[in-house]
Formats: C-alpha cells, structure tokens, sequence
C-alpha cells in the first residue's frame, strides 16, 4: 500500500496523472479560498480570495531566485575544497 | 521527595551501568530509562525541589511549573524515540554521550538558578560534542573542535553575564529579567541566543550537524536549540530585539538551504529558520506567542527528529549524504519516505499534521500584535520551508535521477522509532487538545477555521507549482556556503599564518639582531666597562685619594698653633657671613 502510493509519486509511467491530479488539486483550493467565510480579517491582504496562492507563488519564486543570485553573484556558494 | 524525582538525575546516573551491559539487557535497559523518566514527568507536580545555599547564594535544583513540564515532556518523549533509533549500535559510548546529553537538557529545563543552569549548559555541550567526535575521520574531529570551541567561549559569556547580573541584582535565581540591568542582562542574552542558532552566532550548528553520527544528529537537532528556546522564554519574553532576529532567521535558514548540497545541512539551516518562529514568538512576549513559541518546539522536535532519522537512514543505507550523488532511492527505501514525508508535511505545517496547529500560533500572535510585516516575513518563510524539506530534499533524495544505488530499508528500530515520531507528528495535528493543555497560558485559539486552512493550501499547493516550473533552477551543485563560520575559520587560518609568518619572522629577526649586532656590542661594551674600571675609575678613586691626601699636608701646615692666625681666619669667616646674609636677605 505504502509502497503503491510512493510508486506512484515516483514512476515515470505515472507522469500525466500525476500532473492532472495537482492541476486539479490546485485549481480546487484556489476555489475554495474564494467561498470560504472570512469573520475576522484584520490586514488587507485577509480579505482578498486567492491572495495566499499569489503570495505562496511569489514567496517561492523569490526564495529561489534571490538566494542563488547571492549563492552565485554574492560570492556565498564556494568550491567544495574552499576551506581546506 | 517522592513527588519529584529529577529525570536529568535518571539520564546521568542512568548512563553509568551502560558500559557494563551487553546485548539485549543493554537494549531493555536503554528504554528503561526514558520511560521512567516520561512516567517521572507526568507525575511531578508544580514546586520548587532541592533549595540549598552555595557560598552564598541561593540555589534551586528544581523549579517545575508548566513551561517546564511541557520542555520535559517532549525532552523525554524525544529521548525514547531518540534511543529507540540508536538501538542497534554496540558501542557504549555514543549511548552515554546521548544519556548526558538528554539529561543535561532536562537539567538546564528543571534548573531554579544560574549556577545550576550553568552547569547543566557545560554538560550538554560537552555530551552533544562527543557525539560529532564519534563519527571519526578529520571532517568530523575537525568540526567537532570547531563546535566545541564555539560553545565554550558561548558559555564563558554567560558565565560573565551570570556574574555580573549577580552582582547587579543580587539573586542568582532563574526567572523572567528585567529590562535594562546592565551589560550581565545582555551577555546571558548572546550566551543564550548562540546555543538558539540565531544568525550571526548560527553557523556552529550548520557546520556541526551534518558531521554527527547518523544517530548523534537526531538528538542534537532536538535538545540545544530547544534548551536556549525554554531559557529564552523564561528569561526574555518580550524582548523587541529577540521579534526582528527571530524573523530574520526564518529566512535566512531558508535562503541557505536553497544553496544547500549536504541534505543533513539542509535540515539543520531549517532548524535556525524553525527556531526564528520561535524567537520571534518569545520576542512578541504575549500569551499567545509564548504557547505559539513553546507548541512549536514541542512540535518541531519531533519532525525535525523525523526528518534527521530519514536522511539518517539513508546516509546509514547509501553512505552518501550529497543531494548530487542521491536520487531514485524510492523504490527501494519506499517506507522511509513515506515516513519522512510525513515529517515534511508536518514541517511544512500542513493541516491535519503538528506544524499546522503549532507554527500558525506564531504567525497569529504577529498578527495580533499588528505585526505586518513580521506575519508576511513567516509566511514567507513557510513558503520556503516546504519547498526544501517537503520538495527539494525528497525530489532529489529519493526520486530525481535514479543513480542506481544499491539500497535497502534501514534496520527495523529505525523504522520503529520514525513511526513513533510520524505518529506524533500526525496525532498532534488530528488532536491538538493535549497539547494545548499543556502550554504555560491558558488558550483560546482554533487552528482549523477554513480560511486559515485554505490560506495554507494556498500558500503551500502554488510553492509546489514554483518548484514544477523552476526545477531546473534548484539543481543542488557541488558547492560549500560561507556562512558566519567563515570568520573563525579563515580568521583561525589568518591567525596562524601571523603566528607562522610576520610574528615568526619578528622573532627571528629579534634574535638575529641580539645574534650578530647586541651581543659583540655587549661583549665590546663589558670589554670597555672593563678598561674604563681599570683605567678611569680606579683612575679617578686614586687621585681622589691622593688628593685628600695632600689636602690634608696643606691643613696639617695650616694648624700653626699661633692665636693670631686663628683670629684673623675667624674675622674673615665673619667678613664672608656678614657677605652673604647681605647678599641672601636683599
């Protein structure tokens, strides 16, 4: 059972469902943070439906993108025998 | 002392018989201990144990309220898993370091006074180091000095910082401090923020981590940080500085492990990024952000715990532990990712798994106290947290490129133990009653509301988009970070190059000087010491002498014994008197 599931995630032959089912997966909560009932949204950002989807994907691109412009053009990332 | 038995007492007198023990006795014995030290922490009671006097000085063994029941309590849960996953080494001596370790933990949680706490702090140190030195091979030694060194210069501040606030106070009991006491007050604050990792003061853990033994690293990612988190709580809530580190380390953990090849590394910048909600709950000081602060590190133990044990067992398995050299490992090690899995979801704070009901306490007590900017920051760094150790790290681990690795389950007591920490981890997310019942404040808060459930998703389902989209981007590369390290590494480096060259040089030059120029001038000068003795000095001595000598014939003719004579020098005498009394009263 266990090994069904990790399978699934891993094989190739799986791909394409795999894709349909996060695009499905996706599209759902993006809905669904549209219907939710908000009482108490204190910030701005609360009461906008879908702005975590926005901010999630914008945090992750930014995280990515920003950390290896300092790994590579800030100098952090080093050759693996730089302190010997 | 029935009602309080001290569990940091069952770790250190427990870990003496270890060495004498062998097979399976030593097996049962090694999870006696901890569950009578769980069985000792559900049933103390809130109380001040063993109070003493010490030159001086009040001393408190044992202080036990609720926030240090609920450290206790997972310290002792963590200490079975822990245990249970280190079953099958042979050797004693990782088991005693680990059993020190615990203890030494548990002691700092129960600790009523400095000095106590102190003692307790050196323990763990010293315990936590054995456990990178055991892995052996120069990396590991050499990382072990390094972490080593860095904690004990951490644990000369705070003991200066523990002397000075003495004195400016007047009482070395543990409690929450107050503001502005003087320098003491803010070198206990850096002793305690370098064992919490918070950055500058972070890089002994990325660098020592890694380097444990499979089974070392599972304990140290539980216990240090941990330890400087309750101590923190206790001392600083409330510390405005302690909101802005914690938040910056949040994401500076997560920034790092981008970069990250090493995949115990990764976890341990996720660590200093978990522990920055942490801080920052402690920072924020009210009620909610403590429990937020003291839930999440409950919480973090154990799927940090989790996760350590999966990359663990595969480096146990495989031998490897570069993200470039691992992949396609799931259709062989199918149970641990599931396992670890779970860990990262619970990591990633996905609802129904603990970092759900744990981590959005901190975020929500930001909010609460109209902290934007801080809330966006964490939520930010969620974002990271589940592209790394829920994305990055198994993509690369176990699927990615298969490299054809030959690789098998792990022995079962690591499985077992990976489920006990799964189980909780999931359990804690169903259930999170009992944990909440056992934080320091009463709570109000409810985790599963749909808006915040649908946020999360949000914010987590379209992180995972961004990694399908820039895969290409995150390839781990074969490459070392610099972190703050760098500055005790090379600066140790600098050092010795200025100990080997200019001040070698210095006083090779110092000697060749004394050599070839002071030394013939000093052999010179005694040579002419000499003449100048024989000749001037004797010289001048005798003709003093011979002088006195014919001074004396002079007198000697002088004394005539004629009146007149001695009248007329008397008058003379008076003439001069009279001549200079003249002359000095003008």
């Amino acid at each position: 059972m266990i090994k069904r599931i990790v399978d699934f995630f891993g094989d190739e032959a799986h791909a394409r469902q795999r894709r349909r089912l996060f695009y499905l997966v996706l599209v759902l909560i993006v809905l669904a943070d549209f219907v939710v009932p908000r009482e108490h949204a204190e910030y701005l950002w609360e009461r906008l439906p879908g702005w975590s989807a926005v901010y999630g994907f914008v945090s992750c691109v930014l995280l990515i993108f920003v950390s290896k412009f300092l790994g590579h053009q800030g100098g952090l990332m080093r050759r693996e025998d730089y302190y010997d | 002392m029935t009602e309080f038995v001290h569990p940091a007492l069952l770790f250190i007198l427990g870990a003496v018989p270890i060495p004498f023990l062998n097979g399976s006795i030593r097996k049962a014995y090694l999870l006696l201990i901890p569950v009578l030290a769980i069985l000792a922490v559900l049933a103390m009671q809130p109380g001040s144990y063993g109070a003493a006097q010490f030159i001086g000085q009040d001393i408190l063994i044992a202080k036990v309220d609720k926030l240090s029941i609920v450290f206790a309590t997972v310290f002792t849960l963590m200490a079975l898993i822990g245990m249970v996953y280190a079953l099958h080494l042979t050797e004693a001596g990782q088991h005693v370091a680990a059993f020190v370790y615990v203890g030494s933990a548990l002691g700092v949680v129960f600790a009523g006074d400095y000095l106590t706490l102190y003692l307790f702090w050196e323990g763990m140190a010293f315990a936590s180091a054995y456990l990178v030195f055991a892995q052996g091979g120069e990396k590991a030694i050499r990382a072990a000095f390094r972490y080593l060194m860095v904690h004990v210069t951490g644990g000369v501040v705070l003991l200066g910082g523990i002397v000075l606030h003495g004195l400016a106070s007047g009482s070395l009991l543990f409690g929450p401090i107050e503001a502005g006491m003087g320098p003491g007050v803010y070198l206990i604050l850096a002793g305690f923020m370098l064992n919490a990792a918070v950055p500058p003061l972070n890089a002994w853990l990325t660098d020592a981590y890694p380097e444990a033994t499979v089974t070392g690293a599972v304990f140290m990612s539980a216990f240090t940080t941990k330890t400087a988190v309750y101590v923190l709580a206790r001392a600083y809530p409330g510390t405005e500085l302690l909101v802005w580190l914690g938040t910056a380390m949040a994401l500076y953990g997560v920034v790092y492990a981008v970069l990250e090849n090493d995949c115990r590394r990764l976890l341990a910048y996720h660590i200093v990024s978990q522990v920055g909600y942490m801080v920052a709950g402690v920072g924020i000081g009210s009620e909610l952000a403590v429990n937020g602060a003291t839930s999440h590190a409950f919480a973090h133990i154990l799927y940090k715990a989790l996760l350590f044990m999966g990359a663990g067992a595969v480096i146990y398995v495989t031998g490897r532990r570069k993200l470039t050299e691992l992949g396609g490992l799931y259709r062989t090690m199918p149970v641990t990712v599931a396992l670890y899995m779970i860990g990262a979801f619970a990591i990633s704070a996905f609802p129904f798994f603990s970092g759900f009901v744990t981590k959005s306490m901190v975020v929500a007590a930001a909010g609460q106290d109209h902290r934007a900017l801080v809330m966006l920051a964490l939520t930010m760094a969620s974002s990271g947290t589940f592209l790394h150790t829920g994305l990055k790290l198994p993509y690369y681990m176990f699927f990615g490129t298969d490299r054809g690795l030959e690789a098998r389950e792990p022995p079962g007591n690591m499985l077992v133990a990976m489920a006990m920490a799964a189980t909780l981890c999931v359990a804690i997310g169903l259930f999170p009653g009992p944990l909440y019942a056992l934080l320091p404040y009463p709570i109000d808060f409810e985790p599963y509301t749909g808006a915040h459930i649908t946020e999360s998703l949000g914010v987590l389902m379209l992180t995972a988009l961004g990694f399908v989209i820039f895969l290409k981007a995150l390839d781990p590369e074969n490459t070392v970070s610099i972190d703050t390290d760098w500055f005790y590494r090379k600066g140790a480096r600098a050092f010795m190059w200025f100990a080997e060259r200019p001040l070698a040089r210095y006083e090779k030059a110092v000697s060749d000087v004394s050599e070839t120029a002071v030394l013939p001038f000093l052999h010179g000068s005694a040579r002419a010491g000499l003449r100048l003795d024989l000749h001037g000095v004797d010289g001048a001595v005798n003709g003093v002498a011979r002088s006195i000598l014919d001074g004396g014939g002079v007198l000697r003719r002088l004394q005539t014994g004629v009146v007149t004579h001695y009248a007329l020098a008397m008058i003379a005498g008076l003439i001069a008197a009279i001549a200079v009394f003249a002359v000095v009263w003008q």
